[in-house]
């Protein structure tokens, strides 16, 4: 037997920091790091224009600035409450006549085809037609952003329900499930992957939808922003919005994983 | 399809048991891009009460076709099925008259295992705690305790297949059908589950359908076995396993007996020429696709 050799290799070896796994960690935290260093020195050295970038300090600076005065805050939470009424006009009704389109073939051939007519059309060129309508308070932008994501989430709720594995059915069928368990016991499950799939798509256009929206229409937002800062050529300001419009899409998208996880625990990850 | 009902007691001896379903003549045709094709070409058969009954056939016969239409899920071209049902009790109208057993992954990811068993008891109207109560005993049957509350993704091959035949069991049908529910499994496993199958089988002794492609698995769980043609479907030949194996019976001294040998080579010998006929039709069908459309 070797057992006692491989307790003898064991004993002192205790945990190993340098393994790849961690190596690679490293490298992934340092290269940004690294990049914004360069960038701060190249523009004391002068390699850089600080007119069009300016240092990182100076924006971080900038941004403390703005937070202090509660200007970030202002723009950033009217943003996020467009994004948020704006999803939610447009994911509630996506999901359900998404799920009516999958479970009966006349709706289907009835919406299908405007869908596919109207889907074509980028959304921010429809934005004068809803200023037009709604004019140019608050109405318009959720309009605008509802419409981008019901054609996501929509068409994604279709799939999902059409590409159920007929073998569910079966089983449902077979088992004598009544129309109603046959929506809230198999094709609701069923399809919820997809659709959360097409949220998180939806989630990704509204914040497209809602920055290029503020560069015209707005007297606030992050993309009210950006626009204004590079009209006055505030530039720190500018950049200021750029991050902070990173930072919503990161945390939009923890925020629809973690909803992820919740709804389809049974997903293999 | 003509149910009708009797209070006749099911009797003791097995060959005097009266017959549950009775096919007369059952034909399915399907079509396959405007090409009709026989699956099934007249189909008369009895199988009794309380029987394990296994159908045999070369790929593409018509036996999973046949269990579909007594399944409901497909209809039939013609012919006609007679299923005797039980005498009527309080709750007989809800009593379910069938359940299968499906071939692939059917459990439902979503369900966790008690949800999963319950599935067919939920449809049926149960309380949730009667359908909990009564899903809980099967589990158990099936070996899964402990397992309640798992996902179908956290169990192993194997261990879904239980959770099916114990979906199957709970709800309590008078016949359940069975698609190749071991196919998919390694040997071993499979083993285990048939041992485990024919002990909760003969616990219960529920008519059963079986569907197979293993000669092994039909002879060591079948009453009886009905060997089929190649498509289009057609009884070659109904071996009455049970005359050879008395019940109880136990999975591995059925396959160290000598009898099990002569029924192999018997039941080969009578599906040899037919898997040689499903392989031509299958080379023909092959050749017709390659060819230029007329």
């Amino acid at each position: 037997m070797s057992t006692t050799a491989i307790e003898v290799e064991n004993i002192g070896t205790g945990i190993r920091w340098v393994t790849r796994r961690n190596v690679e960690r490293g490298l992934s935290v340092m290269s940004p790091i690294i990049l914004l260093l360069l960038w701060e020195i190249g523009g004391a050295v002068g390699w850089v224009d600080t007119r069009f970038f300016p240092a990182p300090s100076a924006i971080f600076a900038e941004a403390w600035n703005m937070i202090l005065s509660g200007e970030l805050w202002m723009h950033c939470s009217i943003s996020l409450q467009r994004i948020a009424v704006g999803f939610c006009l447009g994911a509630v009704p996506g999901v359900v006549i998404g799920l009516a389109m999958g479970l009966f073939s006349p709706i289907r051939a009835v919406i299908q085809p405007l869908v596919d007519a109207t889907f074509p059309i980028p959304k921010i060129a429809v934005l004068p037609l809803f200023i037009m309508v709604f004019g140019l308070g608050e109405e318009s932008k959720y309009a605008i952003i509802a419409t981008a994501v019901i054609y996501l989430v929509l068409i994604n709720t279709v799939a999902g329900v059409r590409n159920i594995d007929a073998i569910y059915l079966d089983v449902g069928k077979n088992f004598g499930a009544s129309r109603w368990m046959m929506f809230v016991d198999i094709a609701l499950p069923g399809a919820l992957p997809l659709v959360v799939a097409g949220l998180k798509l939806g989630m990704g256009v509204a914040l497209l939808v809602i920055v290029s929206a503020e560069f015209v229409g707005a007297r606030s937002g992050i993309g009210y922003l950006i626009w204004t800062s590079w009209q006055v050529f505030q530039v720190e300001k500018m950049y200021v919005g750029l991050m902070v419009s990173a930072v919503l899409g990161f945390g939009t998208a923890a925020l629809l994983n973690w909803l992820e996880r919740v709804l389809i625990p049974w997903k293999v990850r | 399809m003509i149910v009708t009902l009797s209070a006749s007691a099911p009797s003791g001896a097995r060959s005097a048991a009266p017959n549950k379903i009775v096919l007369r003549g059952l034909k399915k045709r399907f079509f396959v891009r405007g090409r009709p094709v026989e699956a099934l070409a007249g189909i008369d058969l009895e199988i009794r009460a309380g029987e394990f009954f296994c159908v045999v056939g070369p790929s593409g016969c018509g036996k999973t076709t046949l269990l579909r239409i007594l399944a409901g899920l497909e209809t039939r071209t013609a012919g006609t099925i007679e299923i005797t049902r039980e005498a009527v009790d309080t709750d007989a109208a809800a009593r379910h008259l069938n359940s299968m057993i499906f071939q692939e992954q059917s459990i439902f990811p979503w369900k966790t295992v008690r949800d999963n068993v319950a599935f067919g008891l939920k449809a049926r109207g149960f309380s949730r705690a009667d359908r909990y109560a009564i899903a809980a005993g099967y589990i158990r049957k099936v070996g899964l305790a402990g397992f309640e509350d798992a996902l179908p993704h956290q169990l192993s091959g194997g261990m879904k297949q239980r959770v099916s035949i114990a979906r199957a069991f709970a709800n309590d049908p008078e016949i359940l059908l069975m698609d190749e529910p071991f196919a998919a499994l390694d040997e071993q496993t499979k083993l285990v589950l048939q041992a485990e199958l024919v002990r909760i089988w003969e616990e219960l002794r529920k008519t059963v359908v079986y569907v197979t492609h293993s000669i092994d698995e039909a002879i060591v769980l079948a009453d009886r076995i009905l060997v089929m043609s190649a498509r289009p479907g057609r009884i070659k030949d109904i071996i009455d396993v049970a005359a050879v194996f008395e019940r109880p019976r136990h999975v591995e001294t059925v396959k160290s007996s000598a009898r099990y040998g002569e029924l192999f080579g018997h039941i080969w010998n009578l599906l040899r020429d037919e898997v040689a006929a499903a392989r031509a039709a299958e080379d023909a069908g092959a050749k017709r696709k390659e060819a230029p459309p007329e």
